[in-house]
């Protein structure tokens, strides 16, 4: 059994925080520069101009590419042949975000009460996490800290089984228009289908960390996410929702087995400032 | 694009009814921010009859929340907020406060549509997740009330050179 220090996954988290704030992915990088040119309202092509300098400025001088650094998204993958010296993974991932929040400048954004006092927690914590045992010796984190205005358009449905693919892309696609301005597009599209209710909603946010613009390897499904993009950007919503034919760079779905009854579906949004990190230990 | 236009703020009435929905602005001058915190505190203030800690008349609020300033600059990443969320709030400040303008991103309610063209306000969208690059625009900032609420407090921010666009103008039109 390996042993790995407590404060090493500490560390290697408050370092993520502040990389995953400022850096945009190469692949959403190359996403926008791609939209850039397929754009072609005037005013979309200026704001696809913005994005791409925006993440210039914040990687040359270490500001967030966005004021809302969002909340601690982790996925975790523990081997099962590692563990921590001391503390579990849920304590060394909130310490980590806890500094990297407080040492790279970045906005605290978590409220302690949802419903009463609302008070700001000041820390950033707690984390959300994803945990998954795998076989191995390493653990594999990746942080998508997730923005309110993206997340806050996520919807979720338990479709009848007979409203089948058709009834898929109307509710995604719905969805995503109904957005409108509000989640910064152009938007990367999370779905996930199947499984049951709370596992969709996990599949669609899991649904987000693939490389943009990669389809799925199931090819029925790939062509349902070639759709639901087309048509998402035949509405014309388009870049902040100003109008355009960019509404979204690329729809991912993510599927599971489901109950003979059901057939959830739901959708997670990504802005484009879609922030992800990852690391092994 | 239709007109580029320089502006200067705070904006009067009739710099304001001048503006059209597509207009490209570049802004400079003084505004404030406010989310929702503050606003929710704000129209508390005005149930009771209290003073605000600001005067809001001929002003502009930016919805936004920035990062902490990092060392040897004026302030974080600062880019707009959803405002729709302040939809419940910002017709009551257009209408008692004389609120003349609001930034931020995404579609607005009717109710803040006819407030704005019965009073005379605008509503602009600044470019939702360019945070890095709205801070360069940011020359002053100031924190001037409700300190406690950290980065929903309402600061006095002097802008310059802040590309906006109008989104909605005091005439009822909308690019959305
Ligand atoms: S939706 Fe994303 S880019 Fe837009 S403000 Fe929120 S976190 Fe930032």
């Amino acid at each position: 059994m390996r042993t790995v220090p407590f404060d090493d996954v500490v560390q290697t988290v408050r370092a993520m925080c502040g990389k995953a704030a400022c850096l945009l992915p190469p692949d959403v990088l190359e996403a926008l520069k791609k939209g850039s040119l397929t754009e072609s309202s005037a005013l979309g092509k200026a704001f696809f101009q913005q994005y791409l300098e925006n993440a210039s400025i914040a990687e040359n001088e270490n500001m967030p590419l966005c004021q809302d650094t969002g909340f601690a998204v982790y996925f975790v993958e523990m081997g099962t042949g590692v563990k921590l010296d001391s503390g579990t993974i849920e304590e060394a991932l909130n310490e980590g975000t806890r500094l990297g929040y407080k040492d790279f400048y970045l906005r605290k954004s978590i409220v302690a009460d949802p419903l009463f006092d609302r008070k700001n927690t000041t820390t950033n914590t707690p984390c959300i996490l994803h945990l998954q045992s795998v076989p191995g010796d390493k653990i594999k984190i990746t942080l998508a800290p997730k923005g309110g205005g993206s997340e806050n358009m996520s919807a979720l449905k338990m479709l009848k089984p007979s409203e089948g693919r058709d009834g898929v892309v109307k509710f995604v696609v719905d969805s995503v228009v109904n957005a409108g301005g509000n989640p910064c597009p152009p938007t990367v599209i999370g779905v996930g289908i199947g499984g049951t209710m709370e596992h969709a909603a996990y599949l669609a946010k899991k649904a987000l960390l693939r490389p943009v613009g990669t389809p799925s390897t199931d090819p029925r499904y790939a062509e349902l996410e070639a759709e639901i993009l087309e048509k998402v950007n035949a509405s014309g919503v388009g870049p902040q929702g100003l109008g355009g034919n960019v509404t979204s760079l690329s729809c991912h779905i993510e599927f599971f087995p489901c109950h003979l009854a059901s057939l959830p579906v739901a959708v997670n949004l990504n802005c484009h400032a879609a922030r992800h990190a990852e690391v092994e230990i | 694009m239709s007109e580029v236009k320089n502006l200067t703020a705070p904006l009067s009435e009739a710099d304001v009814r001048d503006l059209h929905a597509g207009d490209i602005i570049i802004l400079s001058g003084t505004i404030y921010t406010g989310r929702d915190a503050a606003h929710k505190r704000l129209c508390s203030l005005l149930d009771e009859n209290r003073e605000l800690p600001v005067d809001l008349d001929g002003q502009m609020i930016y919805f936004v929340g920035p990062c902490p300033a990092p060392p040897g600059r004026v302030i974080g990443s600062a880019g707009p907020t959803t405002s729709g969320r302040m939809d419940a709030y910002s017709p009551r400040l257009i209408k008692e406060c004389r609120l003349r303008g609001m930034i931020g991103k995404g579609d607005r309610n009717q109710a803040v549509k006819d407030a704005m063209r019965e009073y005379g306000a605008v509503y602009f969208a600044a470019t939702g997740g360019a945070g890095a690059l709205i801070a360069k625009s940011i020359v002053n900032a100031e924190v001037v009330a409700f300190d406690d609420l950290g980065p929903e407090a309402i600061y006095r921010l002097e802008v310059k050179e802040l590309p906006l666009v109008v989104a909605i103008d005091s005439h009822g039109k909308t690019l959305y």
